[in-house]
């Protein structure tokens, strides 16, 4: 498939691992945050790991936004639904997300509320048309991506007139989650975790350029290189990084040029700025409250916005105490130090939201890299 | 959530919708995000919306720096990406 087979070539993939390494300085460690989940899964499928050479080491990043969501965000959408008789609607993965007294949004649905699974936004408008008797709430989750498709519903719902359609707006911001990791007290406590670069996001970066990187480049000194979500392509961002690293340069570099711009999608982004303003501080699982790090509806499209319309405040929940999830979103830990990882907490069995998407740290590490830690041993 | 493959525009449909081959699977999507999408050209489709097109010039480019990383070890002179 064209612009896929050839960004997972084996063969280029071992030439560029023998580059990383030649250009590693084997006297020192290199440890690169992947920010994003697409890039944790790739790392994870393809094996990214064993290309690279033992002193680089990746961290995952808490960027999968089904990993950040706070249980006080989905007890809202549950609430919703059970208490105040609305259809809710969300992207399939926040459906098997743990919630408090044991709930997800799944559980809730098999004591009868009336929770669906949408593909797209658009398919949330379309059926909040095609359910005029009931209100029905597009639970709204994700970075930068998906945000202007909500925003997109969001002023279609007033072009239409639509009274029975509304948002549970959950949307979070790339640049702030960075600033926050970047802020953190392991972090800045010189030695606890070592940060030496960031792999930025692809899709994200579609929609916000390459720019707002720049003040991290500046600010922390930390190199920002924006990389597809094939290996390849990861690997590349690596090297890159490296040189970086080597050459100590702290810069924003673009490996994905073939869909990145420094820009943007403006259209998106104006279309955004019309529907959402930013919020003073929201929870994120992990890294608690972040100052401006979310977007909620503008007054001038309240009628849309479901915390308004239906009186909703966020109630928060600390996470299960064994759950080593928020340690993991900042890099602290790997999935392998959560005491019940692989035993009570597996993919089909969730107690933490990194073990319930893909993308999550956790999933990826239980599905593919789980047995790579084994020894093998000769029969 | 966040995983998803290119997809070629194959027809567009009307309003702002087109129909797209995602690796031989075909289905509808949105380009109301995206301006000048023609048919032939390459998208990156998230939850069923266009985010932008791919440059395949620009893909081009990025392979070529991939194999010069095979010259760099082969003892070629190795140097600053431009
Ligand atoms: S294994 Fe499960 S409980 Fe442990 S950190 Fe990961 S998601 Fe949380």
């Amino acid at each position: 498939m064209k612009f896929v087979d050839e960004f997972r070539d084996g063969g280029l993939a071992r030439k560029l691992a023998s580059a990383i390494r030649a250009e590693a300085d084997p006297a020192r460690d290199y440890a690169f945050m992947e920010f994003c989940g697409g890039h944790t899964h790739a790392i994870s499928r393809y094996g990214v790991t064993d290309l690279l050479p033992p002193n680089v080491r990746m961290i995952h990043g808490p960027g999968c936004p089904v990993c950040v969501l706070p249980i006080g965000r989905i007890d809202m959408a549950i609430r919703l639904a059970l208490e105040y008789d609305v259809t809710v609607l969300s992207y399939g993965d926040c459906l098997r997300v743990p919630a408090s007294e044991g709930l997800s949004m799944l559980k809730a649905k098999a004591r009868g509320a009336d929770i669906r699974m949408v593909y797209s936004a658009a398919d949330a408008l379309a059926l909040a048309q095609r359910l005029p008797s009931r209100q029905v709430v597009f639970f709204a989750i994700g970075f930068e991506t998906t945000t202007p498709p909500t925003a997109l519903v969001i002023r279609q719902a007033r072009a239409l007139g639509l009274e029975n359609f509304s948002v549970l707006c959950n949307h979070v911001l790339t640049p702030s989650a960075i600033t926050s990791i970047l802020e953190s007290p392991e972090v800045r406590a010189f030695g606890t975790v070592a940060l030496d670069g960031f792999i930025g996001p692809a899709h994200v970066s579609t929609v916000i350029g390459s720019r707002p990187y720049a003040f991290f480049a500046e600010e922390y000194r930390k190199p920002v290189v924006i990389a597809g979500f094939e290996p390849l392509d990861v690997m590349q961002a690596v090297r890159m990084l490296v040189r970086q690293v080597n050459q100590g340069r702290a810069e924003v570099e673009n490996e994905f040029t073939r869909a990145v711009t420094e820009e943007g999608n403006l259209k998106a982004q104006a279309l955004v700025s019309e529907v959402f303003e930013l919020r003073r501080s929201f929870e994120w699982r992990g890294l608690g409250e972040v100052p401006y790090s979310a977007l909620k509806i503008r007054k001038t499209f309240s009628e849309f916005d479901a915390e308004h319309r239906f009186g909703l405040a966020c109630i928060p929940v600390p996470d299960n105490k064994a759950c080593e999830c928020g340690a993991i979103l900042r890099g602290v830990k790997q999935p392998t130090d959560c005491r019940i990882f692989g035993t009570v907490c597996t993919p089909e069995n969730p107690m933490g939201s990194c073990m319930v998407s893909s993308e999550g740290a956790c999933a990826a590490h239980y599905n593919f890299g789980r047995f790579r830690d084994v020894p093998v041993v000769a029969a | 959530m966040c995983l998803a493959i290119p997809a070629r525009v194959v027809a567009l449909t009307g309003g702002d919708n087109a129909k797209v081959d995602l690796g031989g699977v075909r289905r509808e999507i949105s380009l109301a995000l995206v301006e000048d999408v023609a048919v032939g050209d390459y998208v990156i489709v998230h939850v069923g919306y266009a985010l932008s097109r791919l440059d395949a010039d620009e893909a081009a480019r990025t392979l070529a720096l991939f194999a010069e990383a095979g010259l760099d070890v082969a003892g070629a002179v190795g140097g600053d990406p431009p």
